[in-house]
């Protein structure tokens, strides 16, 4: 205040109109009311999920994703063959340690995952929406999703009662099968059901004790890319779900073709992929699992990613 | 001859030396460079095997390794050498036969380097005459950094005669010694009393063979030259496993000794599991497609 009735106080001796001209200026500033303040919405930034940390794609590249009515809803990050083997180190990495863990502790943490989930419902229900779901079909694709962790959960200390076997045999041996996982399985996600259908396909795979690197859907990857906060905050160790974005075209070929990828599982019904899938997965005799349509959750879809170990006991004599 | 004081040896900068170190690791080397680079990296591995479960079987398949790297990869080059301990020396060499791969002994009461002097003379007199190409021996840590300089000088000068003709690396355990003027002022010590290669570490200790260490020595290396004209190897070991490390090593070589040294004749990585790296990603750039461990052999 004392300023300006400094400068009111010099304009009337100055000459210079210059001098006149920006006192009244101040004095005007000082008489108007400060603005409301306005906040900037703090938007965030996509990122990849490797090896439970959240780094931009190596590549710097990224693209647009757009909302319903065909505004920009996000930059995503444009993933790289790189940012695939950086995740396929990790998930390797994590592998011993995932598949050593109990099945009672893979439940738990599977659960404590749809626990997350439930507590931020209300973001993946924006999220949805903003990609032109109906608020109903949001809630309850965020439900069904919650179940389908929450029915995951419950298997994993189940399905190896359920599918292992004690086989008879014509010799004095003592012979049973059982399950252990294959290893690192890569996912392309489906278009459809942006989360429901993500959380569907990487479900059933670390339930049985895989690592998994997924592929969120080009045209929906809001909610898949977010589910990896969730992931982070659920106790699922570093690497054992890792998450990128990306062009499918580009990447689909890395996901078939890495030799340290044990299976993949590709959601989707392009012939000209499936064939390309097929024929780079025989390199290291991937193991090949494609669903042209959504499936809902089911143990064999455990089983598809399990390898079963059948041992000889020799009994009696 | 009286061993160099540490005063006779130059200080070092330490931010300047990581920050050097910095920028060879920013250096990108791509496509048939890379592919150079990680051919050079193969011809200069000392496969090595130093535990307490070494049995000559583990020897002898260590050495068909060593002959046969990868058989899937045609035109790829040999190891330099195969690193033992002097029990395993007579098996190493039966092994290798006629390859021209080198048979490396470690020496001087491996890793400690704690016994008498005669007693480590003995140690190398008998792994030369079992047939070693090459001897790697200890310097005394404790000595040298009690300060009896003169002590650890003579021990590699009568170490040096006892070799004869077999090459002598001198390893100086930088882990054990601290500072970067240590390294610097050891590796002076140590070329002076005749070692033909001078050697990061033993691979027993943390950390072993860093950049930073190494850059310290390949300057001492450098610098020796210019004063004397004789040309002293360098050996980094243990702690490179990877082939981009050993690729960043390759760029500091090139940059600080020049192309001389580019060689497995005077350059050396001590390593066990850096080969099978360097293979998957020669693999790699051959198909195109990334590489798993389960491909390649486990030892």
């Amino acid at each position: 205040m004392d300023k300006t009735v400094k400068a009111e106080g010099r304009s009337i001796d100055s000459a210079s109109p210059r001098e006149a001209q920006s006192a009244a200026k101040s004095a005007r500033l000082a008489r108007a009311k400060p603005p409301a303040a306005i906040r900037l919405g703090i938007a965030k930034t996509y990122k990849l999920y490797i090896n439970g940390k959240f780094p931009r794609t190596e590549s710097g590249r990224y693209f647009t994703v757009a909302d319903a009515k065909g505004n920009i809803a996000a930059n995503m990050c444009r993933a790289s063959r790189k940012d695939f083997r950086e995740a396929v180190l990790a998930a390797r990495a994590a592998f011993s340690g995932w598949a050593g863990a109990s099945a009672y502790l893979r439940g738990q943490i599977l659960y404590r995952v749809a626990e997350m989930l439930e507590a931020r419902a209300e973001q993946f229900v924006a999220e949805l929406k903003l990609m032109g779901v109906d608020k109903r079909a949001a809630s309850r694709e965020v439900t069904a999703t919650i179940d389908c962790l929450v029915y995951y959960a419950g298997w994993t200390d189940k399905y190896q009662q359920v599918f292992s076997a004690v086989n008879p045999v014509a010799s004095s041996h003592f012979n049973f099968s059982i399950l252990e996982p294959v290893g690192v399985v890569s996912v392309l996600a489906g278009r459809e059901n942006a989360l429901l259908g993500f959380v569907e396909a990487i479900a059933p795979v670390i339930a049985g004790g895989n690592t998994a690197i997924a592929l969120a859907s080009e045209q929906n990857p809001l909610c898949a890319v977010s589910l990896a906060e969730v992931l982070h905050s659920s106790d699922v160790p570093a690497g054992v779900i890792n998450i990128l974005s990306g062009y499918r075209k580009e990447l689909a070929e890395q996901f078939a073709s890495h030799m340290d990828v044990n299976a993949i599982i590709a959601n989707g019904d392009d012939a000209s992929e499936i064939k390309m899938i097929q024929e780079q997965a025989a390199n290291n005799i991937k193991r090949v699992i494609i669903r042209k349509k959504p499936v809902a959750p089911d143990p064999y879809q455990i089983i598809d990613v399990q390898e079963t170990k059948t041992t000889w006991h020799p009994i009696g004599g | 001859m009286i061993a160099p004081k540490p005063d006779q040896a130059p200080r070092v900068d330490q931010v300047g030396v990581d920050e050097r170190v910095a920028r060879f690791r920013a250096r990108s080397i791509k496509k048939a460079s890379k592919v150079e680079a990680l051919n050079l990296v193969l011809s200069q591995i000392d496969l090595t095997t130093l535990e307490g479960q070494d049995t000559p079987g583990k020897v002898r398949q260590l050495c068909q390794k060593a002959m046969r790297l990868h058989d899937s990869l045609p035109d790829i080059p040999h190891v330099a050498a195969v690193c033992v301990y002097p029990m395993m020396v007579a098996e190493a060499k039966k092994a290798l036969g006629a390859s021209g791969i080198k048979v490396a002994s470690v020496a001087t009461s491996f890793p400690s380097g704690m016994a008498p002097s005669d007693v480590k003379l003995e140690e190398i007199k008998l792994a030369v005459g079992l047939g070693a190409d090459e001897i790697d021996m200890v310097i005394s840590r404790g000595k040298f950094l009690e300060g009896k300089y003169q002590e650890v000088f003579d021990e590699i000068v009568a170490c040096k005669e006892a070799c004869g003709e077999a090459h002598l690396k001198v390893i100086l355990e930088t882990g054990e010694l601290g500072a970067l003027d240590r390294v610097r002022h050891a590796s002076l010590l140590a070329m002076q009393a005749g070692a033909d290669f001078i050697k990061t570490s033993t691979g027993k200790i943390q950390p072993a063979a860093t950049m930073p260490v190494t850059l310290v020595m390949l300057q001492a290396i450098r610098d020796y030259y210019y004063d004397t004209g004789r040309m002293v190897g360098m050996k980094p070991a243990g702690g490179i496993s990877k082939a981009k490390l050993a690729i960043h090593y390759l760029v500091m070589l090139r940059e600080t000794l020049g192309e001389a040294w580019m060689s497995p004749e005077w350059f050396r990585f001590g390593a066990s599991s850096l080969a099978n790296d360097v293979l998957m990603q020669l693999q790699k750039q051959r198909t195109g497609i990334y590489q798993s461990e389960d491909y390649f052999s486990k030892d």
